[in-house]
This record gives C-alpha cells, sequence and structure tokens, in this order.
C-alpha cells in the first residue's frame, strides 16, 4: 500500500524557489491551453495574441500601465494587513469608499484649482478609505470579530451606498438615465501622460510600493508589524500595542485602497460611474500573494496581471470568445500559480511500507 | 529497592520486546544510531539520556509512529514491522507522551475507545464503564469512568491515559517523563500502580532524566547518548554519580552556589495580588511575597498551579483582579508590558519559540526585540539601525558562545541550547533589576543548563532580584535563597532554609496543605 503525503521542507533556495516558480507558470499556460483547446481555439495563437495585445503597441503597453495602476494599489493595501496575518479582503469596499468621497468633494468643496482639488481628493479618499478599514480592524481588537467576514460585508455596504448616490442625488441628469455622476471639472482630473490613459496614479503607486518597502524593513512599525504577524503572544511579550498597530495597519490599509479609488476616477473615469472598480480588491489579494508580501515585487506583479486583463480583452475580439471563457482561462492560470506556490513550502513523498519518511516531531530528535 | 528477576521471567523465555541495531536518521544527522534494547516480563526498565539524546526517538519506532531505517524489532520472540501506530497498539505496545492525547469535552470511559480502531456503532456503556472500575481497582488506578476529562486534575488525566493503554490489553507500557507533572506523594502512588503492573507481567519502560527517582523505581537502565546505546546496567549496581557520567560523558561539576547570605533592600513586593485566568477562573488568589535585591527567590508547584499567571502578572501581560504590585517603591499594578521592560523587569517564559523568541526571524532581529525602541537601535523613534543592532547581535553572541552560521540565519535553526542562550543574552544584557525565570533549564542539555544556572548566580551576585519557577525540587533546593510553595493560585508556604528542608515537606504543600515551614 501506498500512500502520498504532503511533507513541510526543512528549507527552500532561492534557485529552487524560482524553479517552482517557473514550473507552475508552465503549468498554467498548459493547464489554460488545453481549456482553449476545448474551446476549440490554437492555444500557441491565443497567447501571442495576449502578448501581441497587452505589449505589441505603444497603446496596449499603455492600457497594461492602466491596469497596473490600481492592482498595485490594492496590492499593496492587502499586503499592509496581511504582513500581520490581518486578512483584510475588503479593499473592494475600502477603494469603492475613496471614490465616493473623491466624488464627494468635487461636489461639495470644488475650487477652481489643481493643487487644491488633488490635495483634497487625496486626503478624502484616504481618509475615507482608511476609516472604512480601521473599522473592522477596531471590531477585531476589541472583540475579536473576525476580519475576514467583517471586511467582505463591508464591501456590500460600500457598493450599495455607491448605488444609492448614483441612482438618487448624485445622477448625472444627462445621463440618459446611466448611473453615473456628471463628469468632473479639469481641475479636479489627474495629470495624463501625453494622449494615453495612464495617469498620475501611476507616479502614487511607485512611491507607496517604495514607502511600503521602507516602512517593512527599515522602521520601528514595520518591525513590529512582522512580529505581530509571526505571534501576537510574543509581540505582547515585547510590549507591543496589539490594539494600536491593528488599528493602525488596518487604517493604512484602507487608506491605501481608497488612494486608488481616487486614483480611478479622477485619473481614468474623470467621473464615478457604476462598476468602475471591476474587483481590483479582489485582484489585490492575489497580487500581494503572489508577490510574497514583498513591497517591491507587487508592482511587478501587477503588471503581469496587467498583460493577463488586456491580452484577455484582445482575445475576446480576436479570437471571438465570450468573455466568461476569458475570464476561466485567466483563473486557471492564477490557480495554477498559486497552487505551485504549494510545492515551495511543501514536498510530496511517497509513504507505504518500504519508503516510509518521518518528520521529526517537536522534541522528538 | 530494585528487585531481583521475577518468577514471570523464565530464563528461556524471549524477552517481551528485544529491538536489535535500530537506525533512524533525520535530515541526515542519526537520532538512532545501531541502538539494542530490550525489555523483560515483569521490569520497569528506565531509558535515561539527555535531551536530544534520542530516548524519544527510540520509543517512537517502537510504538509505530517512525519507521526504523535498519534494525530490527521483535515482541516475544516474534519479528515485527510496524506499518502505523495501529500496528504497535495490535502487538501491545502503548505510549503515554508527555502531552496526554485526550479529548477534554468527552468523559473518561468515552476516551478510552479513542485509537481502538474503529469506535463500534452501539457503544456498550455499562460494559466499558464496568471493565475500566475492575481494572482501576486492579491496579490502584482511582478514577470515575463517568467524569469529564477537563473536570480532571493532571495526575487524574495522567491516570485516565494508563488506563486506557490497559483498556486496550497493553503488554508493554512506555511512559515519556511521567513524574513531571506530579508531586513527590503522587509519584510514590504513581510508583505502586507501576510495581501492580509488572508484578501481573506486564513490562514498563521509562523515559525520564531524571536520575534519583529512576534509581528508585527501576530494574535496569539504558542510557542513551547522542543516539547511541551507551549501555544497560542492573538499578542496585550503579549510584547517581555513575549514571550521571555515563549520560553526559564526564564528570558533573556541582553547582557552585556562594553561600554568602547578603540581601539588598526589598525590590519587589506583592501584596494580595489575584487573577483570573483566560477562561475566567481564579488562578490567582491573594498572593503576597516580598523579593529582595541579590536574592533568589525560588517558587515550587506543579505545573500550572498559577505559576505562568504570577510571571503575566508581574510583567503587565495579565491585570490584576486585586493587589498591588510594589517595584522600587512605585506602584505598577496598572503599567504596560513596556512600563515593566522599561522599569527592569526581565522575564524568561518557559514557551521560547512560541512566546520567548520569534522563530523565523533572524538572531538579529531576536536580539533587538527588546530595545528597538529605544536608543540607539531606534532613531529619532521612527527608524532601525540594523548596523548598531549588528553589532550589539554579534557582541552577545560571542559573549554567550551561541553557536549560528550567521547573524542573518533564522532562530528556528539553531539548537535549544543556543536558543535559551539567544533569549538568556537579550534578557540579561541590560542589567535588569528583577528576573522572572520560568524553568530556564527546561529541556536542555547537562552543560547548557550548568551555563544558565551560572548566569543566574552571576545576576544574584550583581544584585538582581531573581524569581525562580521551577519543577525541580532538586534545581530549586540547590540554588534558591528562600522558597515559596504553590498551589491552586495560593502560596501555601515558605522554605526558608531550602538546602536543610526535605521534599517531602515541599511535597505536601505542593499537594495543597497550608504549612509554614519556618526552618
Amino acid at each position: 500500500m501506498t500512500k502520498w503525503r504532503l511533507e513541510p521542507r526543512a528549507s527552500s533556495s532561492i534557485f529552487f524557489s524560482a524553479a517552482i516558480t517557473s514550473a507552475s507558470l508552465c503549468a498554467a499556460l498548459v493547464a489554460g491551453g488545453v481549456l482553449m483547446t476545448l474551446m476549440k481555439v490554437n492555444p500557441l495563437v491565443s497567447y501571442s495574441e495576449i502578448l501581441r495585445g497587452a505589449l505589441g503597441s505603444g497603446y496596449g503597453f499603455s492600457e497594461t500601465l492602466v491596469k497596473a495602476i490600481p492592482i498595485t494599489l490594492t496590492g499593496l493595501a492587502c499586503l499592509f494587513s496581511f504582513k500581520m496575518m490581518i486578512w483584510n479582503i475588503g479593499a473592494e469596499g475600502q477603494l469603492v469608499m475613496g471614490a465616493l468621497a473623491s466624488a464627494a468633494v468635487v461636489r461639495y468643496f470644488y475650487f477652481d484649482s489643481h493643487v487644491a482639488m488633488f490635495i483634497l481628493m487625496f486626503a478624502a479618499s484616504a481618509i475615507s478609505g482608511g476609516v472604512w478599514g480601521a473599522i473592522p480592524g477596531f471590531l477585531k481588537g476589541r472583540w475579536a470579530v473576525n476580519e475576514i467576514i467583517a471586511t467582505l460585508m463591508l464591501n456590500y455596504i460600500a457598493l450599495y451606498t455607491m448605488d444609492f448616490m448614483l441612482y438618487g442625488a448624485w445622477k448625472d441628469p444627462m445621463s440618459m438615465g446611466f448611473p453615473m455622476t456628471a463628469p468632473f471639472p479639469d481641475s479636479a482630473r489627474l495629470w495624463r501622460f501625453g494622449n494615453t490613459r495612464v495617469h498620475a496614479g501611476i507616479v502614487i503607486a511607485v512611491i507607496v510600493s517604495f514607502l511600503a518597502w521602507i516602512v517593512m524593513r527599515w522602521t520601528q512599525w514595520g518591525f513590529e508589524i512582522r512580529v505581530i504577524g509571526e505571534s501576537q503572544r510574543a509581540a505582547r511579550y515585547f510590549g507591543m500595542s496589539i490594539m494600536r498597530n491593528i488599528l493602525l495597519v488596518m487604517f493604512v490599509s484602507g487608506a491605501i485602497a481608497g488612494i486608488c479609488g481616487f486614483g480611478e476616477v479622477a485619473g481614468l473615469q474623470g467621473r464615478l460611474s457604476r462598476g468602475f472598480a471591476v474587483g481590483y480588491g479582489f485582484t489585490g489579494v492575489i497580487v500581494a500573494w503572489l508577490a510574497r508580501l514583498n513591497p517591491l515585487a507587487v508592482p511587478l506583479v501587477a503588471f503581469l496581471m496587467g498583460i493577463l486583463l488586456v491580452g484577455g480583452d484582445t482575445l475576446q475580439v480576436v479570437m471571438a470568445l465570450p468573455l466568461s471563457s476569458v475570464q476561466m482561462i485567466q483563473g486557471m492560470i492564477l490557480f495554477s500559480i498559486l497552487g505551485g506556490e504549494l510545492f515551495s513550502k511543501y514536498r510530496l513523498r511517497r509513504v507505504g511500507a518500504a519508503g516510509r519518511s518521518d518528520v521529526p516531531t517537536e522534541g522528538a530528535v | 529497592m530494585s528487585s531481583e528477576p521475577k518468577s514471570v521471567n523464565d530464563a528461556n523465555m524471549p524477552p517481551l520486546v528485544s529491538m536489535r541495531g535500530i537506525d533512524k536518521i533525520f535530515f541526515g544527522s542519526y537520532a538512532n544510531k545501531g541502538v539494542d534494547f530490550n525489555l523483560k516480563r515483569g521490569e520497569v526498565h528506565a531509558l535515561l539520556g539527555e535531551n536530544g539524546a534520542g530516548k524519544t526517538t527510540l520509543m517512537n519506532v517502537l510504538s509505530g509512529i517512525y519507521a526504523p531505517d535498519a534494525g530490527t524489532i521483535s515482541i516475544d520472540g516474534r519479528d515485527v514491522s510496524f506499518r502505523s501506530p495501529r500496528d504497535a497498539i495490535a502487538s501491545g505496545i502503548g505510549m503515554v507522551h508527555q502531552h496526554f492525547m485526550l479529548i477534554p469535552a468527552l468523559s473518561v470511559w468515552e476516551n478510552m475507545l479513542l485509537g481502538m480502531g474503529g469506535i463500534p456503532f452501539v457503544m456498550k456503556k455499562h460494559e466499558i464503564v464496568a471493565r475500566i472500575k475492575e481494572l482501576s481497582k486492579r491496579y490502584a488506578l482511582s478514577v470515575d469512568p463517568e467524569a469529564y476529562v477537563w473536570t480532571l486534575s493532571i495526575g487524574e488525566q495522567q491516570r485516565v491515559e494508563i488506563l486506557k493503554m490497559l483498556y486496550r490489553g497493553t503488554k508493554v507500557l512506555i511512559l515519556d517523563e511521567p513524574t513531571s507533572v506530579l508531586t513527590p506523594q503522587e509519584t510514590r502512588d504513581f510508583f505502586v500502580t507501576l510495581r501492580v503492573m509488572t508484578e501481573a507481567g506486564h513490562g514498563v519502560i521509562l523515559i525520564s532524566h531524571k536520575i534519583d527517582e529512576i534509581l528508585s523505581i527501576s530494574d535496569r537502565l539504558s542510557i542513551l547518548r547522542k543516539g547511541e546505546h551507551i549501555g544497560t546496567v542492573n538499578a542496585s549496581g550503579v549510584t547517581r554519580e555513575t549514571v550521571a557520567e555515563m549520560m553526559v560523558g564526564r564528570v558533573l561539576r556541582p553547582i557552585k552556589r556562594p553561600d554568602s547570605e547578603r540581601h539588598g533592600p526589598t525590590i519587589l513586593s506583592c501584596a494580595r495580588l489575584s487573577a483570573r485566568n483566560d477562561r475566567g477562573a481564579l488562578s490567582l488568589s491573594g498572593v503576597s511575597f516580598d523579593l529582595a535585591a541579590s536574592e533568589i527567590l525560588g517558587v515550587a508547584g506543579v505545573v500550572g498551579n498559577g505559576q505562568g499567571e504570577l510571571c503575566e502578572v508581574l510583567t503587565g501581560l495579565r491585570s490584576l483582579d486585586s493587589g498591588e504590585i510594589t517595584l522600587k517603591g512605585d506602584n505598577v499594578s496598572l503599567c504596560t508590558p513596556r512600563e515593566f521592560i522599561r522599569r527592569g523587569v526581565s522575564y524568561i517564559p518557559v514557551d521560547r519559540k512560541g512566546m520567548g523568541l520569534v522563530p523565523n526571524m533572524n538572531l538579529k532581529e531576536n536580539a533587538a526585540l527588546k530595545r528597538y525602541w529605544k536608543k540607539p537601535a531606534s532613531v529619532k523613534k521612527i527608524f532601525l539601525d540594523w548596523e548598531y543592532i549588528a553589532g550589539l547581535t554579534g557582541e552577545l553572541v560571542a559573549r554567550y558562545a551561541i553557536q549560528a552560521d550567521s547573524l542573518a540565519s533564522p532562530v528556528r535553526v539553531l539548537s535549544g541550547g543556543n536558543i535559551q542562550k539567544l533569549m538568556l543574552a537579550r534578557e540579561l544584557s541590560e542589567a535588569p533589576s528583577v528576573i522572572l525565570a520560568m524553568h530556564p533549564v527546561w529541556g536542555l542539555d547537562v552543560g547548557a543548563a550548568e551555563f544558565v544556572h551560572e548566569r543566574i548566580l552571576e545576576e544574584r551576585e550583581r544584585g538582581a532580584g531573581i524569581m525562580l519557577i521551577s519543577e525541580d525540587l532538586d534545581e530549586l533546593m540547590e540554588l534558591s535563597d528562600r522558597i515559596i510553595v504553590m498551589s491552586r493560585g495560593k502560596i501555601m508556604g515558605t522554605v526558608r532554609r531550602p538546602r536543610d528542608a526535605t521534599k517531602e515537606e515541599i511535597g505536601l504543600m505542593m499537594a495543597g496543605e497550608s504549612m509554614e515551614a519556618t526552618r
């Protein structure tokens, strides 16, 4: 009788984890390819279409960057809380709150000045996203309310609040019934690069990535976050305040997501419209993991994710695939990559009468 | 007190258990190397060795948890090869682990059925209960079969574990450090049970490092060192010193405790401290004592009688229900953990990897944990000066002779002794005024334990007030200036001259009898 069993690895080298990543990338491409074959399209052609669509032209490349901006920011938002083993999956809702606050500033506190509007909208979106994140943080710190459930539920409250405003008080009378606000005046828009849709949010995203790296690597606060993430019991023993850090981290995490919302409405859309976020908050969860919680790796992973998204759009047009099948392929690829992560931490061993292997239990050796 | 081989052992009969040439390799190093071991019917056979000598590994091989990489095992003369613990149980081998494998939410009789290879669809409760009663009477193991396990004391839970083994028809009982959770009196009752079992023809294997105890109960001893079998001797023919030498491989240094009786002024004073544990039950009630500078105050007691809560209260980790803590003249009852650290209270917790250190972080990060918020480790209250921290860590590693590949390697790869040294280095490096040391040598090999004891005595000479919490009475009586004894969250009495006291007196107080031993 033989069985297979997962065992923790003693250690894994950099070379090894690079090998694992490439192997799971290959597996991902094969898995996606099988799916494409089943849909009767040529996988090789499809993959080259994805690359051509996302990187093959100036327009495609700029569109990939446009997608990478919000994904970088939500990835960083998730990274902050994940570092502390707090599972904020409410970046989506925090992003929406940030966008709502930006739109409210335009509506109620409008000044005809680029600088004033940037400062006001930036601050309002950061604060409202931050508060939206700090609420579940407080509940967790004070009464140990599960943050996964709380952040998830707050997503819906945020989304429906936006709907409420867009179908009601804030609806643009000129929109012919579509749920969106009136276009923002020019001074409430972010600066854009040439005639592309790439906006100043890209600068914010790069700065935030770099700041996150500095915080985690070089500051007392980042050190506390990492220790708390390893063990709350130990952190308390070293005199760290768990409550303060949960609140702070959830605020910062929510604020980054809020700023992402600001970038999307002020940089890209030019107005608040229903469905502007298209799940960036959830993509951020995956990006943070794929980046192995390394802030500097987040923009790179977000860029790869952008390729997948823009290439997927191309696939729809060129290969005439329905949206849902493109999303299936994308899901398949992500699933394989994430699944491959398992093997960087564990290995499969054959377990049987002949080749048994044991792992020493604590204190057994 | 060892006895001659009993009538149940016929010279022609094969041994109950015979292990020959057992090898077990973990990550390329031998945990067991060519170990021979045999157990006769009706004997108590002790397996002695330092931490890491391979005792538990050998017994895990015998109980089917590990498969040996080489060697053979035979039971009653028949060769066996266990694929799983279940096979070993079927062959009559049962192991009681240090951490009990009982389900607290179930009753005693329900626990009996666990691990028996499938729970019957209809559980005949009356039959099971009757059988438990019969067994507990025969082996002097008093337990109420209907009681829920969570209501039982640790000693009672141990009896349930042993009953569970007997219920399964175990012939060979393996006990891992069984007396570490018992008072001296409970230990005596426990030894009676062992004798009843061996007279009925069972074989008992005791894993332990307490030499005195082992000599008084065992028939034979097998000693392991660094995974190898050093020898097997009759308990009647050896002295404590020879056994210790076989275990460690050299002659032991006795603890050189300075006899000076000088104590400084009172540094820490506790008045009627009461606190609750995590489940809300009162686990400290009305605890009062003083600690002077240059004093080692021993705290005796069976594990889990409020010692942990006392330490947590004295470091700000647990809030008080009532009472007052005075540190160097200031009332610190409401202070935060950080404030206690600032005021020079150092705490060496028993849970090194779960609390005292962060195993996935490297040596530098771990060394910084108690000072990262202070100059010079902290720059402008925001940034960390990793260069300074690296220098500091290098110094500590050199001074405490910590063996590590690099300062950047994670602490989890260090050996137990080096882990404890690192924690000690961090906790003692800033000349603390109060040191709370909880089981500081638990699980360490003899060399590392000697080092820790020497450091504690040095701190006493320097003028620190030290609270030493241990379940090892020998250690406490050897090192302490005074001993307080705790039971169920109360102080049962104070022993003023530990080196003149007897273990009996302390044991009675550990069992909950209040008395004031004043000698």
